[in-house]
């Protein structure tokens, strides 16, 4: 019951890591699933339609249910802490967020158990996702599905924005903030900005599928291109959404490791503000094929070549910062030093997609299929991986077991590259992306083979993750407060977890690394900014869950509202909507100040005065 | 715990692969690695170059990393600390610059090679034009100069332009023949696109549906059959020659009643499906089954087989296609199928 009305970002940050692990854990079967199916030709394991609905769930799963939530379970468990806050800005719309997210998830893997799940890509591209083509239910879950789970995302983005721009610590200027919380920062305005458009080109497919709208309907005057550019101006950023806050938690982790400071970190900033900045600029290069013509072919080239260089600046600026230092390879810093060159890999690529006339022939081959899988898993899930590896003891007061670590590692990253790294060959012999099956002959057997034997590895890696977690979960919680011994951030200054208001005083920050800062001079512990005093907590709340199972029926009952009698799905759907709507007046109408814990209570004492 | 002996490990099967790989790039007919023509001539060069530029950088990176890794390992027990190093505006504008200098070197052929290759051939009278519309899962070919339309094989004249017109009749699918030319998405509705590409050899090419159009998006194949002017010119003359019904009243009846209602021979029939005039001489039936009289895979058989194979199940082939199930006395499908499978336009001497 404490887990349905918490408001504590850590809470919620494992809540998220929880759900998200879930769905990364379904993605990831379904990933599977597709790689059996081709490892040799004219296969049929699974049909043609299960197939295309394999490969839609698995990249909607990955992209919106499995990454997204894992990099929130990472910012909502961390941020707070780096900042030296003592929650997110808005406690009760980050439980809201993360129900609706949840529910949205689970709303649209219901479709697997109600007659089929989407099966028209990730991408949904009109006409083929319009209900002339796609009758059944699987892209109205997908439709509402996301609309559910964006509406999460979105407020997170916000939230966090307000939190790293007014709780920092006394003396943590803009640029004395860590990295990841830099990355993070950037994120939420990529998120401000690219999800509203997403929400739009949603509620207008939803329109032309339930109530018979044509906006991408070509017969009745809409327009299918429409849809890829009002899809791609959300879907570029969201790379770039992904893989910032990776870049963060690379920067954070080879510092620490490295025992060094971050070299160039106002380049690293610049680099990261440029990207998100340019990550909006260069959507139509998902579309030169699309037929745009040569002018605007020629710009979105340009344009999207022009990110490599804030990249390789980072790229070369991570690989100075560990140049003289003093590394040490643990689990969490073998991911993230892995993650450099991979990344470096997928980028170049990335680069050579860049080229329009070159990316006639890449487009939509197995190339891309490489490439972003290469950016997304060889960089935002090594990413992640360092993440968890490193602040594991941070969020759950336990050291995950280094054997078992090295062993996810090795298999995860070689399974990796024996899956990915063959694509690009594939691709460029002639073998399109999410076909079902492939012809003999070709010459296509015997890398579609060696790409499956990869993914069983990288699925083995993941089982032994998951023991890892079992193993540890097992042992007392008895981690250090700076369990690497080389933290340099604010995180790291209080308990390992963290007590339920993380910072007994607020810290004063004298500098960028501001706890390393504190241990050079010979300090063992932040100066404080306060006097020990009440600290006022928000009260939990069920609320949000309620008014996330509201939007849940009112999406079951609209999408319903074609095929049952008496309007049921109608009445459903409006029942749904008075849940949440009442949920809303009951928040704004009741007055809850919270309470305080007094500083007698305060068992950990923090930082001492 | 990390040592030379793991990097070398880490590394061996990723040369072995590569290796393996380069040494066999794909088919002659397919893969874009061994271009067949102008165009697909034009975009592997810059595939090259940019490749090489990208091996480049790749080394580099993977230079340096080793070498760090390698030499900054923490030895057990060492407990001192490194200098804080803050930056280096040197070092750092040296790698802003180097990688601004590399997208020049790309940048400009890239947007060189955009221009050239959006050339437009239509108003070209010696170029040959075909509009192209695809389908769910099949590709029509029309010739408006010749005044003639056929299906799943585009015949054309070696050596010549051929200016094409792409559309599609339901959903998006783009139109890919990766050893002469990229490919141009066919959209629904007025959004016409336009592409140029010609084949100065003689021979067959594969061509694929590149964008994800329903269950047989993968099975939505073609061929590309570049032959000499003379033979095209008596293909296309061929095709317009009135063609004989079978000679058997029932056979000819259930084939008029069943079938062309909706496909077309020669002069007789409906335009919605796939025009069947010269079926057997294509190198395929519905694109994907293989006409040979020596199968090795299971995709393959005689072209009365195939023809059998695909009239008696179509869904069976391609799954979700707009055929659905024809009810046909076996009589009726051994007629059909032979009677079509005896549909030849010779016209390649």
């Amino acid at each position: 019951m404490d887990w349905l009305t918490t408001v504590d970002h850590k809470k919620i940050g494992i809540l998220y890591m929880i759900a998200g692990g879930f769905f990364f854990l379904v993605g990831g079967l379904e990933a599977i699933l597709i790689r059996i199916q081709l490892w040799k030709p004219l296969n049929d394991f699974v049909d043609a339609n299960t197939y295309n609905q394999l490969l839609t769930m698995h990249g909607t799963t990955m992209i919106f249910l499995a990454a997204m939530p894992l990099l929130f379970a990472l910012m909502n468990c961390i941020i707070p802490l780096q900042i030296g806050a003592r929650d997110v800005a808005f406690p009760f719309v980050n439980a809201l967020g993360f129900w609706t997210f949840f529910l949205g998830g689970v709303l649209l893997n219901i479709s697997w158990f109600a007659g089929g799940a989407p099966a028209a890509g990730w991408t949904a591209y009109a006409t083929l996702s319009g209900d002339t083509f796609s009758s059944g239910h699987g892209l109205d879950f997908y439709v509402i599905g996301l609309q559910i789970a964006g509406i999460g995302t979105l407020v997170g983005g916000i939230n966090f924005l307000v939190t790293i721009i007014n709780m920092r610590a006394p003396g943590m200027s803009f640029m004395r903030m860590p990295m990841f919380t830099w990355t993070i920062f950037i994120t939420s305005a990529l998120i401000l900005f690219a999800f509203p458009a997403l929400t739009v080109g949603l509620v207008a497919l939803m329109f032309d599928r339930l109530f018979g709208a044509n906006f991408f309907e070509p017969s009745a005057g809409g327009n299918a291109v429409l849809w890829e550019h009002i899809f791609w101006i959300f879907g570029h950023p969201e790379v770039y959404i992904l893989i910032l806050p990776a870049f963060g938690v690379i920067s954070e982790v080879i510092s620490t490791f490295s025992r060094k400071r971050l070299f160039g970190y106002s380049s690293m900033v610049f680099a990261t503000i440029l990207i998100g900045f340019l990550g909006f600029m260069v959507w139509a290069h998902h579309m030169f094929t699309t037929g745009l013509g040569p002018v605007a072919n020629s710009l979105f080239s340009i344009a999207t070549m022009l990110i490599a260089v804030p990249t390789g600046i980072k790229i070369f600026n991570w690989l100075f910062t560990m140049w003289g230092g003093s590394i040490r390879f643990t689990t969490a810093n073998l991911f993230a030093v892995g993650f450099v060159p991979t990344f470096v890999m997928g980028g170049v690529t990335g680069v050579m997609l860049a080229a329009a006339p070159a990316d006639f022939q890449y487009h939509d081959s197995y190339f891309v299929v490489a490439h972003f899988h290469y950016v997304i898993v060889g960089g935002l899930i090594l990413g992640i991986f360092a993440g968890l590896h490193y602040w594991w003891p941070k969020i759950f007061g336990r050291m995950l077991n280094e054997g078992l670590g090295k062993l996810t590692f090795w298999t995860f990253f070689i399974g990796f590259h024996l899956t990915f790294f063959v694509q690009h060959f594939l691709g460029l012999m002639g073998m399109p992306r999410r076909i079902w099956t492939y012809l003999d002959g070709l010459g296509f057997n015997e890398l579609n083979l060696i790409s499956t034997i990869g993914a069983f590895l990288m699925g083995f890696g993941t089982i032994f993750f998951l023991l890892n977690i079992v193993v540890t979960a097992f042992k007392p919680a008895n981690a250090a407060a700076d369990p690497w011994e080389d933290g340099r951030t604010l995180e790291w200054t209080i308990s390992s977890p963290a007590p339920e208001y993380n910072f007994a005083q607020t810290p004063l920050v004298r500098s960028y690394d501001a706890f390393w800062k504190e241990k050079m001079d010979g300090n063992h512990a932040m100066t404080p900014a306060e006097p020990l005093g009440p600290i006022h907590m928000p009260s939990p709340s069920i609320l949000p869950l309620f008014m996330s199972i509201g939007l849940f029926i009112a999406g079951l009952g609209f999408m319903y509202q074609k095929d049952w009698d008496n309007h049921l799905g109608v009445y459903m759907g409006i029942f749904g909507l008075i849940i949440t709507f009442f949920c809303m007046m009951l928040r704004s109408l009741r007055d809850d100040h919270g309470y305080h814990i007094e500083p007698d209570d305060i068992h950990d004492q923090g930082v001492k005065a | 715990m990390m040592n030379r002996w793991q990097i070398v490990k880490r590394l061996a099967p990723l040369m072995a692969i590569m290796a393996l790989v380069l040494t066999a790039c794909g088919r002659d007919d397919l893969s874009t690695l061994r271009p067949q023509g102008p165009v697909a001539e034009e975009q592997y060069n810059l595939m090259k170059l940019a490749i090489a530029i990208m091996i480049i950088v790749v080394i580099v990176v993977f230079a340096i990393s080793f070498y760090v890794i390698i030499r900054y390992r923490r030895r057990p027990g060492d407990k001192t600390i490194p200098k804080q190093v803050e930056g280096n505006h040197k070092l750092e504008i040296i790698w802003t610059i180097i990688p601004i200098v590399l997208l020049i070197i790309l940048g400009v052929p890239t947007v060189q090679s955009v221009f050239n290759l959006s050339k437009d051939y239509t108003d070209d009278s010696n170029a040959v034009k075909v509009i192209v519309t695809s389908h769910q899962y099949w590709w029509e070919f029309e010739y408006p100069d010749y005044g003639v339309k056929t299906a799943q094989e585009l015949v054309i004249p070696k050596g010549k332009t051929i200016s094409i017109e792409a559309k599609s009749a339901d959903v998006i699918h783009s139109f890919w023949i990766p050893s002469l030319a990229g490919k141009i998405d066919t959209n629904p509705g007025g959004n016409i696109n336009k592409m140029h590409f010609s084949a100065p050899k003689e021979g067959v090419y594969l061509g694929k549906c590149a964008e994800l159009c329903g269950p047989s998006h993968g099975l939505m194949d073609f061929k590309v059959k570049a032959v000499d002017s003379a033979s095209f010119d008596r293909w296309v003359s061929a095709l317009k020659a009135p063609v004989a019904m079978p000679a058997d009243p029932a056979i000819k009846e259930a084939f008029v009643n069943k079938c062309l209602t909706c496909h077309a021979v020669g002069d007789q029939g409906g335009p919605a499906y796939p025009n069947l005039t010269g079926i057997a001489s294509r190198d395929s039936v519905g694109g994907i089954l293989i006409n040979t009289d020596d199968p090795k895979y299971s995709n393959e058989g005689s072209v009365y087989d195939n023809l059998k194979r695909w009239i008696s199940n179509p869904n069976a082939v391609k799954p979700g296609n707009g055929m659905g199930k024809i009810e046909l006395t076996d009589q009726e499908l051994d007629g059909i199928a032979k009677y079509l499978s005896e549909l030849k336009l010779d016209y390649e001497q």
